[in-house]
Protein backbone atom coordinates (compact mmCIF):
# COMPACT_ATOMS: atom_id res chain seq x y z
CA UNK A 1 0.00 0.00 0.00
CA UNK A 2 2.66 2.07 -0.88
CA UNK A 3 1.07 5.45 -1.28
CA UNK A 4 3.87 8.48 -1.55
CA UNK A 5 4.63 9.84 -4.98
CA UNK A 6 1.22 8.16 -6.42
CA UNK A 7 -1.68 10.48 -6.68
CA UNK A 8 -4.44 8.45 -4.61
CA UNK A 9 -7.86 8.33 -6.82
CA UNK A 10 -10.97 10.36 -4.70
CA UNK A 11 -12.14 6.59 -4.24
CA UNK A 12 -9.70 5.58 -2.70
CA UNK A 13 -9.19 8.94 -0.49
CA UNK A 14 -13.09 8.24 0.31
CA UNK A 15 -12.68 4.73 1.35
CA UNK A 16 -10.05 5.69 3.81
CA UNK A 17 -12.13 8.69 5.49
CA UNK A 18 -14.91 6.06 5.55
CA UNK A 19 -12.65 3.55 7.51
CA UNK A 20 -11.50 6.43 9.69
CA UNK A 21 -14.63 6.91 10.49
CA UNK A 22 -15.89 3.79 11.20
CA UNK A 23 -12.72 3.04 13.59
CA UNK A 24 -13.33 6.52 15.69
CA UNK A 25 -17.60 5.21 16.02
CA UNK A 26 -16.10 2.08 17.26
CA UNK A 27 -13.40 3.81 19.54
CA UNK A 28 -16.22 6.04 21.29
CA UNK A 29 -18.14 2.63 21.49
CA UNK A 30 -16.04 0.71 22.90
CA UNK A 31 -14.71 3.46 25.52
CA UNK A 32 -18.21 4.78 26.17
CA UNK A 33 -19.74 2.58 28.12
CA UNK A 34 -16.00 1.70 30.41
CA UNK A 35 -16.52 5.85 30.84
CA UNK A 36 -20.02 5.76 31.35
CA UNK A 37 -19.54 3.45 34.63
CA UNK A 38 -16.62 4.95 35.85
CA UNK A 39 -18.18 8.41 36.09
CA UNK A 40 -21.43 7.27 37.40
CA UNK A 41 -19.48 5.73 40.21
CA UNK A 42 -19.16 9.49 40.65
CA UNK A 43 -22.82 10.31 40.82
CA UNK A 44 -25.71 10.47 43.64
CA UNK A 45 -28.76 8.18 42.59
CA UNK A 46 -30.41 11.13 41.80
CA UNK A 47 -28.34 12.21 39.28
CA UNK A 48 -27.38 8.73 37.83
CA UNK A 49 -31.62 8.65 37.11
CA UNK A 50 -32.08 12.20 35.96
CA UNK A 51 -28.51 13.11 33.75
CA UNK A 52 -27.17 9.97 33.17
CA UNK A 53 -24.67 11.97 30.02
CA UNK A 54 -23.82 14.85 31.99
CA UNK A 55 -20.20 15.02 34.16
CA UNK A 56 -20.84 14.08 38.09
CA UNK A 57 -21.91 17.76 39.38
CA UNK A 58 -19.19 16.82 42.38
CA UNK A 59 -16.50 14.32 42.08
CA UNK A 60 -17.94 12.38 45.16
CA UNK A 61 -15.86 9.70 46.60
CA UNK A 62 -19.28 8.43 48.42
CA UNK A 63 -20.17 5.66 46.46
CA UNK A 64 -16.23 4.35 45.90
CA UNK A 65 -15.63 4.38 49.78
CA UNK A 66 -19.34 3.40 50.39
CA UNK A 67 -18.96 0.39 48.35
CA UNK A 68 -15.77 -0.50 50.32
CA UNK A 69 -16.91 -0.52 53.26
CA UNK A 70 -19.92 -2.67 52.23
CA UNK A 71 -18.11 -5.45 51.81
CA UNK A 72 -15.98 -5.15 48.58
CA UNK A 73 -13.04 -5.05 50.58
CA UNK A 74 -13.86 -8.42 51.63
CA UNK A 75 -14.40 -9.90 48.26
CA UNK A 76 -11.25 -7.75 46.69
CA UNK A 77 -8.96 -9.38 49.05
CA UNK A 78 -10.15 -12.69 48.80
CA UNK A 79 -10.08 -12.18 44.80
CA UNK A 80 -6.11 -11.10 45.64
CA UNK A 81 -5.42 -13.89 47.72
CA UNK A 82 -6.90 -16.58 45.40
CA UNK A 83 -5.32 -15.17 42.41
CA UNK A 84 -1.98 -14.53 43.41
CA UNK A 85 -1.95 -18.48 45.47
CA UNK A 86 -3.72 -19.82 42.05
CA UNK A 87 -1.31 -17.92 39.41
CA UNK A 88 1.93 -18.88 41.63
CA UNK A 89 0.93 -22.68 42.08
CA UNK A 90 -0.46 -23.07 38.61
CA UNK A 91 3.31 -21.35 37.11
CA UNK A 92 5.21 -23.71 39.38
CA UNK A 93 3.26 -26.99 38.65
CA UNK A 94 3.28 -26.37 35.07
CA UNK A 95 6.42 -25.77 34.68
CA UNK A 96 7.70 -29.18 36.54
CA UNK A 97 5.37 -30.98 33.98
CA UNK A 98 6.56 -29.16 31.18
CA UNK A 99 10.57 -29.91 32.27
CA UNK A 100 10.39 -33.66 31.86
CA UNK A 101 8.12 -33.82 28.72
CA UNK A 102 11.03 -31.48 26.70
CA UNK A 103 13.97 -32.80 28.39
CA UNK A 104 13.34 -36.44 29.40
CA UNK A 105 13.23 -39.32 27.06
CA UNK A 106 10.77 -42.07 28.44
CA UNK A 107 7.94 -44.46 26.85
CA UNK A 108 5.09 -42.44 28.29
CA UNK A 109 6.21 -39.14 27.42
CA UNK A 110 3.38 -38.12 24.19
CA UNK A 111 0.85 -40.00 26.62
CA UNK A 112 1.49 -37.93 29.58
CA UNK A 113 2.06 -34.93 26.94
CA UNK A 114 -1.46 -35.39 25.37
CA UNK A 115 -3.00 -36.29 28.54
CA UNK A 116 -2.36 -32.74 30.36
CA UNK A 117 -3.15 -30.78 27.04
CA UNK A 118 -6.87 -32.61 26.46
CA UNK A 119 -7.52 -30.84 29.51
CA UNK A 120 -7.54 -27.76 27.89
CA UNK A 121 -10.78 -29.39 25.75
CA UNK A 122 -12.65 -29.41 29.11
CA UNK A 123 -15.32 -26.87 29.36
CA UNK A 124 -15.58 -26.24 32.66
CA UNK A 125 -19.26 -26.69 33.24
CA UNK A 126 -19.04 -30.03 32.26
CA UNK A 127 -17.57 -30.93 35.45
CA UNK A 128 -19.39 -28.52 37.93
CA UNK A 129 -21.56 -31.26 39.63
CA UNK A 130 -19.08 -33.76 39.82
CA UNK A 131 -16.13 -31.42 41.18
CA UNK A 132 -18.54 -29.78 43.38
CA UNK A 133 -19.22 -33.47 45.14
CA UNK A 134 -14.69 -34.22 44.97
CA UNK A 135 -14.41 -31.20 47.09
CA UNK A 136 -17.18 -32.20 49.54
CA UNK A 137 -15.55 -35.69 49.35
CA UNK A 138 -12.06 -34.27 49.96
CA UNK A 139 -13.14 -32.08 52.46
CA UNK A 140 -12.16 -28.82 50.34
CA UNK A 141 -15.24 -27.65 49.81
CA UNK A 142 -15.94 -23.62 50.74
CA UNK A 143 -12.20 -23.46 51.21
CA UNK A 144 -9.47 -21.47 49.93
CA UNK A 145 -7.69 -24.43 48.80
CA UNK A 146 -10.26 -26.19 47.26
CA UNK A 147 -11.07 -23.26 45.08
CA UNK A 148 -7.11 -23.11 44.12
CA UNK A 149 -6.70 -26.58 43.63
CA UNK A 150 -9.64 -25.90 40.99
CA UNK A 151 -8.28 -23.21 38.84
CA UNK A 152 -4.84 -24.42 39.08
CA UNK A 153 -6.09 -27.75 37.22
CA UNK A 154 -8.05 -26.44 34.88
CA UNK A 155 -5.14 -23.59 34.09
CA UNK A 156 -1.94 -26.26 33.84
CA UNK A 157 -3.02 -27.58 30.14
CA UNK A 158 -2.86 -24.42 29.07
CA UNK A 159 0.45 -23.15 31.28
CA UNK A 160 1.78 -26.16 30.21
CA UNK A 161 1.87 -26.02 26.75
CA UNK A 162 3.19 -22.48 26.78
CA UNK A 163 5.74 -23.55 28.85
CA UNK A 164 6.67 -26.28 27.02
CA UNK A 165 6.97 -24.66 23.50
CA UNK A 166 9.28 -22.51 25.30
CA UNK A 167 11.57 -24.96 26.81
CA UNK A 168 11.60 -27.00 23.51
CA UNK A 169 13.21 -23.90 21.74
CA UNK A 170 16.02 -22.46 24.86
CA UNK A 171 19.42 -24.18 23.62
CA UNK A 172 20.11 -27.56 25.47
CA UNK A 173 23.71 -27.11 24.95
CA UNK A 174 24.40 -25.10 28.48
CA UNK A 175 22.28 -27.68 30.04
CA UNK A 176 24.86 -30.58 28.43
CA UNK A 177 27.83 -29.21 29.70
CA UNK A 178 26.44 -28.34 33.27
CA UNK A 179 25.27 -32.48 33.07
CA UNK A 180 28.31 -33.58 32.46
CA UNK A 181 30.24 -31.95 35.29
CA UNK A 182 27.61 -33.70 37.43
CA UNK A 183 24.53 -31.09 38.12
CA UNK A 184 21.57 -32.45 38.98
CA UNK A 185 17.98 -32.45 37.27
CA UNK A 186 16.62 -29.94 40.02
CA UNK A 187 19.86 -27.89 39.54
CA UNK A 188 19.45 -27.83 35.90
CA UNK A 189 16.00 -26.91 36.06
CA UNK A 190 15.99 -24.22 39.11
CA UNK A 191 19.24 -22.55 37.85
CA UNK A 192 19.27 -22.43 34.47
CA UNK A 193 16.07 -23.48 32.44
CA UNK A 194 13.84 -21.23 35.17
CA UNK A 195 15.68 -17.98 35.05
CA UNK A 196 16.12 -18.44 30.96
CA UNK A 197 12.74 -18.40 30.80
CA UNK A 198 11.12 -15.58 32.80
CA UNK A 199 9.59 -13.92 30.08
CA UNK A 200 6.95 -17.06 29.59
CA UNK A 201 6.30 -17.50 33.32
CA UNK A 202 5.39 -14.11 33.33
CA UNK A 203 2.80 -14.84 30.68
CA UNK A 204 1.72 -17.97 31.86
CA UNK A 205 1.28 -16.15 35.48
CA UNK A 206 -0.72 -13.09 33.69
CA UNK A 207 -2.69 -15.29 31.40
CA UNK A 208 -3.65 -17.14 34.69
CA UNK A 209 -3.96 -14.08 36.95
CA UNK A 210 -6.62 -12.79 34.34
CA UNK A 211 -8.46 -15.71 34.33
CA UNK A 212 -9.13 -16.22 37.94
CA UNK A 213 -9.76 -12.62 38.87
CA UNK A 214 -12.63 -12.62 36.08
CA UNK A 215 -13.90 -16.03 36.94
CA UNK A 216 -17.64 -15.95 38.70
CA UNK A 217 -18.41 -19.76 38.36
CA UNK A 218 -16.31 -21.45 40.40
CA UNK A 219 -16.28 -19.10 43.21
CA UNK A 220 -20.16 -19.24 43.01
CA UNK A 221 -20.25 -22.79 42.96
CA UNK A 222 -17.79 -24.42 45.12
CA UNK A 223 -17.57 -21.78 47.79
CA UNK A 224 -20.86 -21.23 50.03
CA UNK A 225 -19.58 -18.73 52.64
CA UNK A 226 -20.08 -14.91 52.05
CA UNK A 227 -16.26 -14.88 53.56
CA UNK A 228 -14.48 -16.94 51.19
CA UNK A 229 -16.27 -14.91 47.65
CA UNK A 230 -14.26 -13.26 44.93
CA UNK A 231 -15.13 -10.05 43.33
CA UNK A 232 -17.83 -10.98 40.92
CA UNK A 233 -19.31 -12.96 43.05
CA UNK A 234 -19.90 -9.87 44.96
CA UNK A 235 -20.43 -7.74 42.82
CA UNK A 236 -23.68 -9.29 41.14
CA UNK A 237 -24.86 -9.95 44.57
CA UNK A 238 -24.58 -5.76 45.16
CA UNK A 239 -27.62 -6.35 42.46
CA UNK A 240 -30.71 -6.80 44.98
CA UNK A 241 -33.84 -8.11 44.94
CA UNK A 242 -34.99 -4.99 46.06
CA UNK A 243 -33.51 -2.00 45.32
CA UNK A 244 -29.97 -1.72 44.39
CA UNK A 245 -27.49 1.32 45.24
CA UNK A 246 -26.55 1.61 41.78
CA UNK A 247 -23.79 4.53 42.52
CA UNK A 248 -22.62 1.87 44.80
CA UNK A 249 -22.12 -0.55 41.84
CA UNK A 250 -20.93 1.30 39.50
CA UNK A 251 -18.16 2.31 41.94
CA UNK A 252 -17.72 -1.62 42.50
CA UNK A 253 -17.36 -2.68 39.15
CA UNK A 254 -14.77 0.20 38.00
CA UNK A 255 -12.81 -0.64 41.67
CA UNK A 256 -12.55 -4.38 40.14
CA UNK A 257 -11.86 -4.04 37.19
CA UNK A 258 -8.70 -1.31 38.20
CA UNK A 259 -6.15 -3.80 38.90
CA UNK A 260 -6.35 -6.06 35.45
CA UNK A 261 -6.53 -2.76 33.23
CA UNK A 262 -3.39 -1.64 35.19
CA UNK A 263 -1.46 -4.97 35.23
CA UNK A 264 -1.84 -4.90 31.20
CA UNK A 265 -1.12 -1.55 30.61
CA UNK A 266 2.30 -2.54 32.55
CA UNK A 267 3.20 -6.28 31.20
CA UNK A 268 1.44 -5.62 27.53
CA UNK A 269 3.90 -7.42 25.63
CA UNK A 270 3.58 -10.57 27.71
CA UNK A 271 -0.26 -10.76 27.45
CA UNK A 272 0.50 -10.35 23.61
CA UNK A 273 3.28 -12.63 23.48
CA UNK A 274 0.67 -15.41 25.41
CA UNK A 275 -2.34 -14.86 22.88
CA UNK A 276 -0.08 -15.86 19.94
CA UNK A 277 1.33 -19.53 21.38
CA UNK A 278 -2.24 -20.77 21.17
CA UNK A 279 -4.63 -18.60 21.61
CA UNK A 280 -7.43 -19.98 24.75
CA UNK A 281 -10.00 -17.61 25.91
CA UNK A 282 -10.26 -17.09 29.45
CA UNK B 1 17.65 -35.29 27.07
CA UNK B 2 17.84 -37.84 29.90
CA UNK B 3 16.57 -41.16 30.08
CA UNK B 4 15.91 -41.71 34.11
CA UNK B 5 12.25 -42.43 33.80
CA UNK B 6 11.48 -42.09 37.68
CA UNK B 7 12.80 -38.79 37.54
CA UNK B 8 10.69 -37.64 35.11
CA UNK B 9 7.69 -38.83 37.16
CA UNK B 10 8.55 -36.87 40.38
CA UNK B 11 7.92 -33.52 38.51
CA UNK B 12 4.84 -34.80 36.49
CA UNK B 13 3.03 -35.86 39.11
CA UNK B 14 1.36 -32.84 40.70
CA UNK B 15 0.22 -32.08 37.37
CA UNK B 16 -1.14 -35.49 36.37
CA UNK B 17 -2.61 -35.78 39.61
CA UNK B 18 -4.78 -32.46 39.69
CA UNK B 19 -5.92 -32.67 36.16
CA UNK B 20 -6.50 -36.17 36.48
CA UNK B 21 -8.76 -35.63 39.36
CA UNK B 22 -11.00 -32.46 39.04
CA UNK B 23 -10.82 -32.92 35.29
CA UNK B 24 -10.71 -36.66 33.91
CA UNK B 25 -11.93 -38.38 36.77
CA UNK B 26 -14.88 -35.36 36.79
CA UNK B 27 -16.00 -35.94 33.60
CA UNK B 28 -16.42 -39.65 33.77
CA UNK B 29 -18.11 -39.09 37.39
CA UNK B 30 -20.40 -36.41 35.40
CA UNK B 31 -21.48 -39.24 32.94
CA UNK B 32 -21.91 -41.56 35.77
CA UNK B 33 -24.49 -39.19 37.96
CA UNK B 34 -26.31 -38.48 34.63
CA UNK B 35 -27.50 -41.92 35.20
CA UNK B 36 -28.92 -41.64 38.24
CA UNK B 37 -32.14 -39.48 39.66
CA UNK B 38 -30.38 -37.98 42.90
CA UNK B 39 -30.03 -34.44 45.06
CA UNK B 40 -27.75 -33.55 47.26
CA UNK B 41 -29.37 -35.15 50.27
CA UNK B 42 -31.35 -38.31 48.65
CA UNK B 43 -29.50 -41.24 47.76
CA UNK B 44 -28.95 -42.22 44.08
CA UNK B 45 -31.70 -43.88 42.19
CA UNK B 46 -30.55 -45.84 39.08
CA UNK B 47 -32.90 -44.23 35.87
CA UNK B 48 -30.41 -45.40 33.04
CA UNK B 49 -30.94 -43.13 30.12
CA UNK B 50 -34.10 -41.44 31.96
CA UNK B 51 -32.58 -37.88 32.22
CA UNK B 52 -31.71 -38.09 28.72
CA UNK B 53 -34.81 -38.92 27.46
CA UNK B 54 -36.66 -36.17 29.48
CA UNK B 55 -33.97 -33.77 28.37
CA UNK B 56 -34.50 -34.22 24.69
CA UNK B 57 -38.78 -33.56 25.95
CA UNK B 58 -37.86 -30.50 28.01
CA UNK B 59 -38.62 -26.97 26.36
CA UNK B 60 -36.04 -25.16 28.17
CA UNK B 61 -32.99 -27.79 26.93
CA UNK B 62 -34.15 -26.35 23.19
CA UNK B 63 -34.40 -23.09 23.93
CA UNK B 64 -31.01 -23.13 25.41
CA UNK B 65 -29.20 -25.10 22.54
CA UNK B 66 -30.98 -22.40 20.04
CA UNK B 67 -29.66 -19.54 21.79
CA UNK B 68 -26.27 -21.11 22.27
CA UNK B 69 -26.54 -21.74 18.16
CA UNK B 70 -27.31 -18.22 17.89
CA UNK B 71 -24.39 -17.14 20.10
CA UNK B 72 -22.41 -19.24 17.63
CA UNK B 73 -23.10 -18.19 14.50
CA UNK B 74 -23.49 -14.27 15.74
CA UNK B 75 -19.93 -14.43 17.34
CA UNK B 76 -18.48 -16.45 14.56
CA UNK B 77 -19.61 -13.58 12.13
CA UNK B 78 -18.29 -10.97 14.48
CA UNK B 79 -15.06 -12.48 16.34
CA UNK B 80 -14.14 -13.97 12.65
CA UNK B 81 -15.26 -12.11 10.15
CA UNK B 82 -15.60 -8.70 10.95
CA UNK B 83 -12.62 -8.87 13.24
CA UNK B 84 -10.58 -10.34 10.63
CA UNK B 85 -11.70 -7.28 8.09
CA UNK B 86 -11.12 -4.83 10.78
CA UNK B 87 -7.03 -6.11 11.44
CA UNK B 88 -6.82 -5.91 7.49
CA UNK B 89 -7.44 -2.30 7.57
CA UNK B 90 -5.75 -1.27 10.94
CA UNK B 91 -2.37 -2.83 9.58
CA UNK B 92 -2.74 -0.99 6.30
CA UNK B 93 0.51 1.34 6.25
CA UNK B 94 -1.34 4.83 5.60
CA UNK B 95 -3.10 3.79 9.11
CA UNK B 96 -0.53 1.97 11.00
CA UNK B 97 -0.01 5.03 13.82
CA UNK B 98 -3.80 5.38 14.33
CA UNK B 99 -4.03 1.62 14.55
CA UNK B 100 -1.32 0.85 17.47
CA UNK B 101 -3.65 3.11 19.37
CA UNK B 102 -7.09 2.04 18.39
CA UNK B 103 -6.45 -2.30 18.71
CA UNK B 104 -5.13 -1.54 22.02
CA UNK B 105 -8.44 0.32 23.38
CA UNK B 106 -10.75 -1.95 21.49
CA UNK B 107 -8.52 -4.94 23.41
CA UNK B 108 -9.44 -3.61 26.77
CA UNK B 109 -12.88 -4.87 26.88
CA UNK B 110 -11.37 -8.00 26.94
CA UNK B 111 -9.90 -7.54 29.92
CA UNK B 112 -12.71 -6.79 32.65
CA UNK B 113 -14.36 -9.84 33.32
CA UNK B 114 -17.43 -10.94 31.92
CA UNK B 115 -19.44 -10.01 35.46
CA UNK B 116 -18.71 -6.21 34.91
CA UNK B 117 -19.76 -6.76 31.17
CA UNK B 118 -22.73 -7.96 32.21
CA UNK B 119 -23.75 -5.54 34.90
CA UNK B 120 -22.31 -2.77 32.59
CA UNK B 121 -24.66 -3.92 29.33
CA UNK B 122 -27.46 -4.69 31.99
CA UNK B 123 -27.17 -1.14 33.71
CA UNK B 124 -26.45 0.45 29.98
CA UNK B 125 -30.23 -0.74 29.28
CA UNK B 126 -32.15 -0.03 32.03
CA UNK B 127 -34.95 1.44 30.91
CA UNK B 128 -34.82 4.02 34.15
CA UNK B 129 -31.41 4.82 34.63
CA UNK B 130 -29.52 3.45 31.37
CA UNK B 131 -28.30 5.92 28.71
CA UNK B 132 -29.23 4.16 26.02
CA UNK B 133 -32.92 4.36 25.92
CA UNK B 134 -32.62 8.00 26.63
CA UNK B 135 -30.13 8.29 23.81
CA UNK B 136 -32.62 6.69 21.52
CA UNK B 137 -35.39 9.42 22.63
CA UNK B 138 -33.32 12.51 22.50
CA UNK B 139 -32.68 11.52 18.75
CA UNK B 140 -36.20 10.46 18.09
CA UNK B 141 -36.25 6.81 18.33
CA UNK B 142 -38.69 6.87 21.15
CA UNK B 143 -40.64 3.88 19.96
CA UNK B 144 -38.28 1.44 20.19
CA UNK B 145 -36.87 2.39 23.53
CA UNK B 146 -37.84 -0.66 25.12
CA UNK B 147 -36.67 -3.05 28.21
CA UNK B 148 -34.62 -4.87 26.61
CA UNK B 149 -33.56 -7.46 28.81
CA UNK B 150 -36.93 -7.58 29.95
CA UNK B 151 -38.26 -8.24 26.57
CA UNK B 152 -38.00 -12.31 25.66
CA UNK B 153 -37.78 -11.30 21.95
CA UNK B 154 -34.78 -9.10 22.41
CA UNK B 155 -32.58 -10.79 25.78
CA UNK B 156 -30.50 -12.89 23.92
CA UNK B 157 -29.44 -10.70 21.59
CA UNK B 158 -28.71 -7.87 24.52
CA UNK B 159 -26.76 -10.56 25.66
CA UNK B 160 -25.35 -11.67 22.35
CA UNK B 161 -24.19 -8.14 21.84
CA UNK B 162 -22.46 -7.11 24.86
CA UNK B 163 -20.47 -10.44 24.02
CA UNK B 164 -18.95 -9.16 20.53
CA UNK B 165 -18.45 -5.68 22.26
CA UNK B 166 -16.01 -7.54 24.67
CA UNK B 167 -14.22 -9.77 22.30
CA UNK B 168 -14.61 -8.62 18.80
CA UNK B 169 -10.83 -6.68 19.90
CA UNK B 170 -9.68 -9.32 21.25
CA UNK B 171 -10.04 -11.54 18.40
CA UNK B 172 -8.98 -8.63 15.95
CA UNK B 173 -5.12 -8.87 18.16
CA UNK B 174 -4.80 -11.98 17.48
CA UNK B 175 -5.38 -11.39 13.61
CA UNK B 176 -3.58 -8.26 13.54
CA UNK B 177 -0.42 -10.61 15.23
CA UNK B 178 -0.81 -13.10 12.55
CA UNK B 179 -0.96 -10.58 9.82
CA UNK B 180 2.46 -8.75 10.67
CA UNK B 181 3.98 -12.06 10.07
CA UNK B 182 3.06 -12.30 6.57
CA UNK B 183 6.39 -10.99 5.02
CA UNK B 184 5.81 -7.24 2.80
CA UNK B 185 7.18 -8.58 -0.47
CA UNK B 186 3.38 -10.69 -0.75
CA UNK B 187 1.76 -7.48 -0.57
CA UNK B 188 4.78 -5.73 -3.27
CA UNK B 189 4.07 -7.99 -5.38
CA UNK B 190 0.09 -8.23 -5.25
CA UNK B 191 0.69 -4.46 -6.10
CA UNK B 192 2.84 -5.22 -8.96
CA UNK B 193 0.47 -7.50 -10.54
CA UNK B 194 -1.87 -4.50 -10.14
CA UNK B 195 -3.82 -5.84 -7.10
CA UNK B 196 -6.18 -3.09 -5.27
CA UNK B 197 -6.68 -3.23 -1.61
CA UNK B 198 -9.05 -5.42 -1.32
CA UNK B 199 -7.58 -7.99 -3.69
CA UNK B 200 -4.60 -8.12 -1.39
CA UNK B 201 -6.81 -8.87 1.53
CA UNK B 202 -8.65 -11.50 -0.70
CA UNK B 203 -5.73 -13.18 -2.24
CA UNK B 204 -3.29 -12.42 0.00
CA UNK B 205 -4.41 -11.03 3.65
CA UNK B 206 -6.95 -14.37 4.32
CA UNK B 207 -5.29 -17.45 2.43
CA UNK B 208 -1.74 -16.26 4.76
CA UNK B 209 -4.25 -16.24 8.38
CA UNK B 210 -5.58 -19.60 7.41
CA UNK B 211 -4.39 -20.65 10.72
CA UNK B 212 -5.06 -17.95 12.67
CA UNK B 213 -8.59 -18.08 11.29
CA UNK B 214 -8.88 -21.43 11.89
CA UNK B 215 -7.85 -21.37 15.13
CA UNK B 216 -10.50 -18.37 16.54
CA UNK B 217 -13.00 -20.15 14.49
CA UNK B 218 -12.97 -22.98 16.50
CA UNK B 219 -12.01 -21.31 19.94
CA UNK B 220 -15.01 -18.88 19.18
CA UNK B 221 -17.17 -21.86 18.68
CA UNK B 222 -16.10 -23.64 21.36
CA UNK B 223 -17.19 -20.06 23.42
CA UNK B 224 -20.36 -20.15 22.50
CA UNK B 225 -21.43 -23.72 24.11
CA UNK B 226 -19.52 -22.23 27.29
CA UNK B 227 -21.14 -19.13 27.57
CA UNK B 228 -22.91 -18.51 31.18
CA UNK B 229 -21.74 -15.35 33.14
CA UNK B 230 -23.18 -13.19 30.78
CA UNK B 231 -26.57 -14.67 30.50
CA UNK B 232 -26.41 -15.50 34.61
CA UNK B 233 -25.90 -11.69 35.19
CA UNK B 234 -27.91 -9.89 32.79
CA UNK B 235 -30.91 -12.28 32.51
CA UNK B 236 -30.67 -15.24 34.70
CA UNK B 237 -32.18 -16.77 31.19
CA UNK B 238 -34.99 -15.11 31.96
CA UNK B 239 -37.08 -13.37 31.09
CA UNK B 240 -39.16 -16.55 31.66
CA UNK B 241 -36.24 -18.62 30.14
CA UNK B 242 -36.17 -17.38 27.21
CA UNK B 243 -32.75 -16.37 27.30
CA UNK B 244 -31.54 -19.61 28.79
CA UNK B 245 -28.33 -21.45 27.57
CA UNK B 246 -27.11 -24.66 28.35
CA UNK B 247 -24.72 -23.19 30.97
CA UNK B 248 -27.69 -21.57 33.01
CA UNK B 249 -30.09 -24.57 32.67
CA UNK B 250 -27.06 -26.83 34.01
CA UNK B 251 -26.89 -24.22 37.24
CA UNK B 252 -30.66 -24.02 37.69
CA UNK B 253 -31.65 -27.47 37.15
CA UNK B 254 -28.18 -28.55 39.87
CA UNK B 255 -28.15 -25.72 41.99
CA UNK B 256 -31.95 -24.45 42.00
CA UNK B 257 -34.08 -26.65 41.48
CA UNK B 258 -31.63 -29.90 43.02
CA UNK B 259 -31.88 -32.43 39.80
CA UNK B 260 -28.53 -33.38 39.80
CA UNK B 261 -28.36 -36.24 37.70
CA UNK B 262 -30.86 -33.87 35.28
CA UNK B 263 -28.05 -31.00 35.81
CA UNK B 264 -24.89 -34.17 34.97
CA UNK B 265 -27.42 -34.97 31.85
CA UNK B 266 -27.19 -31.49 30.34
CA UNK B 267 -23.22 -31.38 31.71
CA UNK B 268 -22.90 -34.55 29.31
CA UNK B 269 -24.41 -32.40 26.05
CA UNK B 270 -22.11 -29.48 26.77
CA UNK B 271 -19.58 -31.87 26.72
CA UNK B 272 -19.64 -33.89 23.64
CA UNK B 273 -20.23 -30.42 21.93
CA UNK B 274 -16.62 -28.71 23.25
CA UNK B 275 -14.96 -31.98 22.92
CA UNK B 276 -15.97 -32.86 18.95
CA UNK B 277 -14.99 -28.97 18.44
CA UNK B 278 -11.90 -29.46 20.52
CA UNK B 279 -10.61 -32.77 18.63
CA UNK B 280 -11.49 -30.74 15.22
CA UNK B 281 -9.20 -28.16 16.90
CA UNK B 282 -6.09 -30.37 17.75
CA UNK B 283 -6.50 -32.12 14.67
CA UNK B 284 -6.43 -29.31 12.64
CA UNK B 285 -3.14 -27.76 14.50
CA UNK B 286 -1.36 -31.26 14.56
CA UNK B 287 -0.44 -30.46 18.06
CA UNK B 288 2.44 -32.88 19.36
CA UNK B 289 5.14 -33.77 21.73
CA UNK B 290 7.78 -33.96 19.54
CA UNK B 291 7.93 -30.55 18.27
CA UNK B 292 6.30 -26.77 17.49
CA UNK B 293 2.28 -27.22 16.11
CA UNK B 294 2.58 -27.69 12.43
CA UNK B 295 0.86 -25.39 10.45
CA UNK B 296 -0.85 -26.66 7.40
CA UNK B 297 -4.77 -27.47 7.87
Amino acid sequence: MKSHGIRLSPTTVLLRVLAVILFCIMLAGALYPMYWVAMSGFKTTTELLISPFKLPSAFSLKNYIGVWKVGISKFFLNSVFITVSSAALTAVVSAFAAFPLSRYRFKMRGFWFMFLLCGLMLAPQVSLISNYKILQALHLYDSYLGLILVYTAFRVPYTMFLMWSYFMTTPKDIEEAACIDGCSSFMIFWKMLIPMSKPIMATGILLTARYVWNDFLFSLIYTESAALKTIPYGLNSLKGESGTDWGQLLAGMTISSIPIIVLFICTQKYFVRGLTVGAVKG
Amino acid sequence: MYKNTRGAYLYLIPAILLVSVFIYIAVGLNFYYSLFRWNTYSEKVWVGLANYTRLFQDGNFWTGLKNNLLFAVISVTFQVGIALALAAVLEQKWLRRFGGFCRTVLFVPSLLSMTVVGLMWQLMLNPNMGFVNKALKAVGLGAIAIDWLGNASTAIFCVIASSQWQFVGYTMMLFIVAIQKIPDDFYEAAEIDGANAIQSFFYVTVPNVREMTLLNLTTTLIGAFKVFDEVYVMTNGGPGRASEVLGTLLFRSGFREDAMGYASAVGAVIFVITFALSIAQIRMFKIDSTGQKGGEG
